[in-house]
């Protein structure tokens, strides 16, 4: 394999996997997990039982 | 150290966290005041007072180091050991080691402070300091490597949150840089050369120097953006897919970019315009970090008329928006031709520096001290107020001057007559710039001064008897 079909290869791989990530991404089947990994900023709060957090989180 | 925590669940580490945003205040202020001094030395030469450790070509790097490597690396290490223990809900892994990345990475940042001023100097941008130093440096980040990728291991939760990402990439490339860069034939204590030589030393530096501030000054501090703006907000963020997204695209991306530091040298001409393109696609990755964290507002946009906090992280968002605007523009190789070795380099530099990493680590900083010191607030919103605009206005008076310098330079260099010789003489040139460096001066003074209100209010809300510092109610 001469050096611009490996490239060429090497372009339509890294292509692939972006759109793959991207798909993954979008799907709805990984909403719900999202979702749920976006309020982890969140559920920190009852865990640590800081008597005096700051008063702006819910 | 003192232990407010009244932690009854998950029992965090905090003291580790309590020190390391200590020293970030500290290291900030010194870092920027060898800054403004360096800066007043452009214009009153004489302020070096004839004596060699106190030179500029001494005191730039010591300058750069210790607003990067003291400052903003101080800054990351706090909020990812804080991030990473409240996203993972458990306690630090290998406390004992964490410990050690504190007092060995002080150990660095003094060594540092020593023997640059001595003009010992390995001659690399960013990567100045000694193989020694370079030595410690090496087991300092492994051993943080393994307290944060130990403490993800033993989660209690099932998802890695984004922040944690961002930390990550950040740790690994930062590691790996920082190794391959700094090979070098050791002669003496203070003295080794590089494994690499000419147009390929040139390469890895800047393969090095520009992933310096893609994964340590930009994944890292996405990291911290990643939850102290939806904290700070009170709303998740905006797009958890369009930050998986941006990450794999923003990480893939920026190692390619490095070549744009080199344009019009030795440097292979296919390498520099690869280095063009990939500067120029990251714009994409760079805006959709920007864009998640400022959406992330969305419905909550009134906070930021009374919490001031929030307004240290909005604006720093749009710091990092204008210079990763300003960044790939000025890779385009004839922008570059005009641009490169003047001031607009250097306003570019500090949009980013000021703007942006010091501006979200202050943020961060007056959320984190009131928890981490058991208060609902910090000690005087109103001085935080206060930093917010001496901060913004600094920053503000420091880029634009150093546009108009660098622009004028650029111009004036280029400034041929008709028989071909040059218009202007490089001194000329320094002549006409005396007025933008006073500005910058200006600028840096303001800057320098908000640290220095920030240090007396995180001083005060330390010192705060129990109780006297109730959250405000919402308003």
């Amino acid at each position: 394999m001469d050096y611009g079909t490996f490239q060429g290869i090497l372009t339509i791989i890294v292509m692939v996997t972006f759109v793959g990530i991207f798909y993954w991404a979008y799907s709805k089947h990984s909403k719900s997990k999202f979702d749920e990994a976006a309020n982890l900023v969140f559920s920190d709060d009852e865990l640590a039982k800081m008597s005096k957090d700051s008063g702006e989180q819910k | 150290m003192m232990n407010h925590s009244q932690s009854t669940g998950a029992d965090y580490n905090y003291t580790i966290v309590r020190q390391f945003a200590l020293t970030t205040v500290l290291w900030g202020i010194v870092g920027m005041a060898v800054g403004v001094l360096i800066a007043a030395q452009l214009i009153w030469p004489q302020l070096n007072f004839e004596t060699p450790w106190l030179t500029f070509s001494r005191l730039r790097p010591l300058h750069t180091n210790a607003v990067i490597f003291a400052f903003g690396t101080s800054a990351l290490f706090a909020t990812s050991y804080y991030v990473v223990q409240r996203t993972c809900q458990i306690r630090l892994f290998a406390p004992k080691l964490a410990a050690f990345t504190f007092w060995g990475w002080q150990a660095v940042i003094i060594a540092a402070a020593i023997t640059l001023p001595m003009g010992y100097t390995q001659g690399k941008e960013y990567a100045e300091l000694e193989w020694p130093i370079d030595i410690a440096i090496t087991i300092i980040w492994v051993s943080y490597a393994i307290v944060f990728f130990g403490t993800i291991a033993k989660r209690t939760t099932s998802h890695i949150y984004v922040a944690n990402w961002f930390f990550g990439a950040f740790i690994i490339t930062v590691a790996v840089l920082h190794i391959v860069n700094s090979m070098a034939v050791p002669v003496s204590l203070f003295k080794s050369y590089s494994l690499y030589s000419g147009a390929v030393d040139a390469m890895v530096q800047w393969w090095y120097g520009h992933n310096a501030v893609g994964f340590l000054l930009t994944a890292g501090f996405l990291g911290m953006m990643y939850y102290f703006v939806p904290k700070q907000a009170g709303r998740p963020v905006y797009s958890y897919r369009l930050s998986i997204v941006h990450f794999w695209a923003l990480i893939a991306l920026y190692i390619w970019a490095g070549p744009h530091h080199l344009h019009y040298t030795a440097l292979p001409d296919w390498t520099q315009s690869l280095g063009m393109v990939m500067s120029l696609i990251l714009f994409a990755p760079s805006w959709g970090g920007m864009i998640n964290g400022i959406m992330t507002l969305s419905g909550a946009w009134h906070k930021l008329r009374t919490d001031p906090v929030l307004r240290f992280l909005v604006v720093s968002l749009s710091f990092y928006g204008m210079s990763t605007f300003e960044g790939p523009m000025m890779a385009i190789k004839t922008v570059n031709a005009l641009s490169h070795y003047t001031d607009w380099t250097v306003g570019h530099v500090h949009s980013g520096a000021l703007g942006w990493v010091a501006m979200v680590s202050i943020g961060s900083l007056y959320h984190l001290v009131p928890v981490l010191f058991g208060h609902g607030r910090m000690y005087s919103t109103s001085l935080v107020n206060v930093h917010f605009w001496l901060a913004t206005i600094g920053t503000v008076l420091y880029i634009v001057s150093m546009w108009i310098s660098g622009v004028m330079q650029g111009l004036m260099w280029r400034a041929v007559n008709s028989d071909g010789t040059l218009t202007y003489s490089f001194v000329e040139s320094l002549e006409a710039s005396y007025p933008f460096y006073f500005v910058r001066f200006l600028g840096g003074c303001f800057f320098l001064t908000g640290m220095l209100i920030m240090a007396y209010n995180v001083l005060r809300t330390v010192k705060a008897p129990k109780e006297s510092l109730p959250a405000l109610a919402e308003a």
